[in-house]
């Protein structure tokens, strides 16, 4: 009997971990944060989305409760060094500008946007003050100054919604990040669909495939223990289905994460997250 | 220094006819998503197959499918049916069918097609031009296949 029991305990646990996100909830140094909300209307086949914390394991979860324990912080640490130096031809560091890192609060739910007529992201921000205003090198896109800086300055949005505009000059942006999210592509033939929106809760070998949200990013990867961009990630999964991935910084990518950031709309902000 | 070479020339040998007998990608005939006749020309190898069925490189099928004769793998996908029974279900010539180009069947499905050389788009640089698997691969797996039946 006894045996039984636990027989059945174990196979709804296996079934319960491999068919849906779990229902933990997550607050981070005890600030709550929104990990599942109705799906903004745009969405047509999904529901309810959740953060990509609610496919992870315990112990992955349970790293970004806590900034002690989050590995990303040394990275953010970085990034305050970062912002305090003094780099490029004019002399200034971002500090002699921007007070205060805590003013970009809110910026991070609003990126990427349109700002005359272009599509732009955090990256661009960041080396837009760094070549124009500094006279300094733009940093490498998913590069470890670049990831350390979109972490600090992420942070500071960290518990808010996201909330990116898809209508207006946005729109043309948007519709070609739709797009690409459902275009089939590589020697598999998948598109970014078939997987994150199609199969999310479900194990595809060894991994627990989420909605594949970037509501985290720069997000604190276990396989690789550094920051990764978006683009980053995107250029994994693209390179996993044996497809030629689209440049990261390029329009593609950057359409792609407006597309795939307003299909997060209404989760919170969790810069810098942890994943495996 | 001569067994070296002649173990070449075998080699070689096993390859031309190999390539005699293939039928490529692009000409393989379905019919209502069925393909009746070999790829080789000849039966495929099991044990192979099993190999080629759980090689992440190759047919990776246990990404997508549970299949309980392969227990030293940890780590079974869900995304598709399990492969457990599935010689009951279908046919040699059907199950020839889904691993060249499943699309054939079942419209619209994730699981890729193994023995096609075109018609997908941005492959990666390497990938151009090829098919996933090899037709004796593909024959190789069906034979495995074919080995899973519920008692
Ligand atoms: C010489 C002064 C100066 C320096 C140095 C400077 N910035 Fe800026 N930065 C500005 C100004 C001016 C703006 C535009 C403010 C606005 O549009 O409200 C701006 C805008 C930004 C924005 C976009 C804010 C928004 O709300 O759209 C970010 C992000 C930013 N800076 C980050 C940085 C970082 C990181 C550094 C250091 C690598 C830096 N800046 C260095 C002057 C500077
Ligand atoms: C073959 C299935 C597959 C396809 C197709 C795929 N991905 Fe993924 N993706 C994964 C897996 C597996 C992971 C890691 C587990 C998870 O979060 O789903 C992942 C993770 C991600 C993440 C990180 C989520 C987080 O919480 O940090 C993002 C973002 C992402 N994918 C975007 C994309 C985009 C964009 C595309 C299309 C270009 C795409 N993926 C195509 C399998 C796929
Ligand atoms: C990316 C996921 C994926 C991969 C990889 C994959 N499949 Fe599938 N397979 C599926 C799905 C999903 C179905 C169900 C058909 C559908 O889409 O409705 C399926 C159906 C099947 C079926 C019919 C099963 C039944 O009982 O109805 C067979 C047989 C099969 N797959 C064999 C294979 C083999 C052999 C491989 C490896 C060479 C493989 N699959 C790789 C996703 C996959």
């Amino acid at each position: 009997m006894r045996r039984i029991t636990t027989l059945i305990a174990v196979s709804t646990l296996a079934v319960g971990a491999a068919t849906a996100q779990d229902s933990n909830e997550l607050s981070i140094d005890g600030a709550p944060m929104v990990t599942e909300v109705a799906a903004p209307a745009h969405m047509e086949n999904v529901d309810t989305i959740y953060s990509g914390w609610r496919f992870r394991s315990v112990e992955t979860q349970s790293l970004e409760m806590d900034d002690f324990d989050n590995p990303a912080f040394v990275f953010v640490d970085k990034g305050i060094d970062l912002f305090d130096a003094v780099d490029g031809s004019e002399g200034k560091a971002c500090a002699s500008c921007h007070e205060d890192v805590a003013e970009f609060a809110g910026l991070r739910t609003k990126l990427p946007k349109v700002q005359d007529g272009e599509l732009v992201t955090m990256e661009e921000l960041v080396n837009g003050c760094r070549t124009e205003r500094m006279g300094a090198e733009p940093w490498k896109w998913s590069g470890g100054d670049m990831t350390a800086m979109t972490a600090l300055i992420g942070l500071q949005s960290r518990g808010m919604p996201i909330d990116v505009a898809i209508d207006g000059d946005a729109a043309p942006f948007w519709e070609k990040g739709k797009e690409l999210y459902y275009t089939r592509v590589g020697q598999l033939d998948m598109a970014c669909s078939n997987c994150h929106e199609d199969n999310y809760g479900v194990m595809i070998r060894a991994d627990h495939l989420s909605q594949g949200q970037i509501n985290g990013f720069p997000t604190y990867r276990l396989k690789n223990a550094k920051l990764n961009s978006s683009h980053g990630r995107f250029k994994g999964c693209m390179k996993n289905i044996r497809a030629e991935p689209y440049k990261e910084g390029g329009e593609k990518f950057k359409a792609l994460e407006l597309y795939l950031a307003s299909r997060g709309n209404g989760l919170s902000v969790e810069t810098p997250s942890v994943r495996n | 220094m001569k067994r070296a070479l002649g173990g070449a020339a075998i080699i070689a040998l096993c390859a031309s006819i190999g390539a005699a007998n293939e039928v490529d990608p692009s000409d393989v005939m379905f019919e209502e998503g069925v393909v009746n006749a070999s790829l080789t020309g000849q039966a495929g190898d099991a044990v192979s197959g099993r190999k080629v069925f759980a090689n992440r490189k190759q047919g990776n099928c246990l990404a997508c499918h549970t299949n309980a004769d392969i227990p030293e793998q940890s780590f079974h996908g869900e995304v598709g049916p399990t492969l457990d029974g599935v010689a009951d279900r279908w046919s040699e010539a059907e199950l020839r069918g889904i691993v060249t180009n499943a699309k054939m069947i079942f419209e619209g499905t994730i699981m890729p097609a193994f023995y096609i050389n075109a018609g997908y788009e941005r492959p990666l640089g390497k990938f151009d031009g090829k098919s996933i698997l090899s037709a004796q691969q593909v024959e190789d797996v069906i034979a495995y296949l074919m080995t899973l039946e519920d008692e």
